[in-house]
């Protein structure tokens, strides 16, 4: 992997946290600001002086821009938050399942199938509606579709590990389960972590998107990228504006986030370049 | 004799695929303190899972292991992890035994921390003991296994291994990713620690000149079973096991008209010829044997006296037989 491309990647991720942090400063009008007269305007660069919408305007008047800034927050709050909780979780189980093998093993598989069979939108939408919508509960439950990605790469990893000399040799010293996993098995599988940490925040933002579609998102007070792209659709022989820029902000900071974390998944191998 | 680890009846058995391969046969194996004692045999007799069982490294099926007079197989997991401070292996490949993600003065002053002899902090002077005593800088502590040489790797290992003062060292194959010069080196090197530390060998090598330089015993193993065993010069001089012969004649000669001898006498059926078909009963050699009889192949022969302290399982010392 070249290091530009990780640079580029770095680039977009970093942008995209800095609009969500610097939101109040950045958006040109308040995301939630209705003008009925300025319904599905395109976007317009025109003469300064008079109201713009660089992006255009959705079908209610609210400015495009003013929501993708402000819906970055909802993306980077939660497609890092769930990749980070589904990695702890998927991490530590599929290290176990991997090492210690037999019973944790079964377990663990069961519990990866049990996911991987569930359809997991249902699934989402019946505990949303349980648990009741907000940022906590949703991180939640894009972690229980997350940490199976982080589960499964793992274990295969931890198993192949277990059979090299390193880990024997470290055992045969005298290093105990709890240091073994930590110090020689967790480093080693870390490159790949990252790797699938990237796609996994990807995914987290997509799922976002189509719950907060749904009525189960974080919080509809607050434009998120999903919300806004499925509205979009609506408009799309219309106003292509409304959902082509909110699409563009999603697939800009995926890439951001796979560059880079391919760019460090190949960094944090100490062998080769 | 002053038994320091010992097998007794031990089988190891691996189930894969359906099939139960055998590594070890019912083995009796004892080392002496301060010895250095040798194991051969051809690839796949099992000497590798030998020096592992002898460790614990790998779980008998059957039979028990026992070290400075304790049955390790009857330990808890925690309890054995603190005897492995005085019982340690040198793996065959030095480079596959480092974590590569892991500087060498991490490696090597692990075995001490987790025995609780020191902290990172203060393994320092040790680590740097360590290398100093196998030929390395102290600055080399920082750097990580790939940047290090094959014989300065070895050289790690060895430390590694000494590094918690231990009384067993298990070395499989430790000289055979070396050429000739740095074999010498090692050599001397292994000889010197022993000196010093005390320490007591297991080798695990196919190299049979150099197991007759270092070895005062030897083990010679076949089929996961040990078929000869006695003092080095004895076993070399006169082996008492058709299978020790072979494998001292498959053994080349520095001298070329020598060799053209050898290699005319060579049998048709050498040595190398792998014996992977584990058989259930009958001698693990019958096959290859010009002494073959026909009992050999109906009836497994246990190991007995030969001579006083050699040992071997052949039907042609058997007066009864």
């Amino acid at each position: 992997m070249r290091p530009w491309l990780g640079a580029i990647g770095g680039v977009l991720l970093a942008m995209t946290a800095l609009l969500a942090v610097a939101a109040p400063l950045a958006a040109p009008y308040r995301p939630t600001q209705i003008n009925l007269r300025a319904r599905l305007q395109p976007p317009d660069w025109g003469a300064p002086g008079r109201p713009r919408h660089l992006l255009g305007t959705d079908n209610v008047g609210r400015d495009v821009l003013s929501r993708i800034i402000w819906g970055a927050r909802i993306s980077v709050s939660v497609g890092a938050a769930a990749a980070g909780l589904g990695a702890v979780i998927g991490t530590t189980l599929g290290l176990c399942a991997g090492f210690f093998g037999g019973r944790t093993d079964a377990v663990v598989s069961w519990l990866i199938e049990v996911q991987l069979a569930f359809p997991f939108t249902l699934f989402a939408i019946f505990l949303l509606a349980a648990l009741g919508g907000g940022f906590v509960p949703v991180v939640c439950v894009l972690a229980l579709a997350t940490w199976v990605n982080f589960a499964r790469v793992v274990r295969s990893q931890a198993m192949s590990l277990r059979a090299q000399d390193f880990i024997l040799a470290a055992q045969a010293v005298g290093v105990g389960p709890v240091r073994l996993l930590r110090r020689h098995l967790l480093p080693a599988v870390l490159p790949s972590v990252i790797v699938v940490a990237s796609f996994s925040a990807a995914q987290a933002v997509l799922t976002e998107a189509a719950l907060s579609f749904l009525g189960v998102g974080v919080d509809p007070t607050i434009p998120s990228w999903g919300a806004m792209l499925n509205l979009g659709r609506d408009y799309l022989s219309d106003a292509w504006w409304m959902a082509t820029f909110p699409g563009l902000a999603i697939a800009l900071t995926v890439l951001g986030a796979n560059l880079l974390g391919g760019w460090l998944g190949a960094r944090l191998e100490p062998r080769g370049s | 004799m002053n038994e320091l680890a010992a097998l007794s009846g031990v089988s190891v058995r691996y189930a894969s695929g359906g099939r139960v391969h055998v590594g070890l046969d019912r083995v009796d194996y004892a080392v002496a303190a301060h010895e250095t004692a040798a194991v051969i045999g051809e690839s796949g007799c099992g000497k590798t899972t030998l020096g592992r069982t002898l460790l614990l490294l790998q779980t008998p099926s059957e039979g028990r292991v026992h070290f400075a007079g304790e049955d390790l197989t009857a330990l808890s997991g925690a309890a054995l992890r603190r005897r492995r401070r005085l019982m340690q292996m040198m793996f065959q490949d030095p480079y596959a035994s480092l974590n590569p993600r892991m500087t060498i003065g991490e490696t090597l002053a692990e075995p001490l921390v987790v025995h609780g002899m020191e902290t990172w902090r203060s393994a320092q002077a040790r680590v740097a003991e360590a290398l100093a005593m196998v030929g390395l800088a102290a600055a080399m502590q920082a750097r990580l296994p790939h940047e290090f040489s094959g014989g300065q790797r070895q050289r790690i290992a060895i430390a590694r291994a000494v590094i918690g003062r231990p009384r067993l060292v298990v070395a499989d194959e430790p000289l055979s990713a070396l050429d000739i010069t740095l074999q010498g080196q090692i050599l001397g090197l292994f000889r010197r620690l022993q000196e010093s530390l005390g320490l007591t060998y297991v080798f695990i090598s196919h190299d049979l000149p150099v197991v007759g330089r270092i070895a005062s015993r030897v083990a010679v193993m076949l089929g996961g079973c040990i078929v000869e065993e006695g003092p080095t010069q004895e076993v070399f001089s006169r082996p008492a096991h058709p299978y020790t012969q072979a494998l001292l004649d498959a053994v080349p000669i520095a001298d070329p008209a020598a060799e053209r001898l050898r290699q005319a006498r060579e049998p048709s059926s050498p040595a190398g010829r792998p014996a992977r078909e584990a058989r259930a009963q009958g001698c693990p050699f019958v096959q290859r044997c010009p002494h073959a009889m026909a009992m050999c192949a109906d009836i497994r022969p246990e190991r007995a006296e030969v001579a006083p302290g050699r040992t071997a399982a052949c039907w042609l010392h058997r007066a009864d037989a």
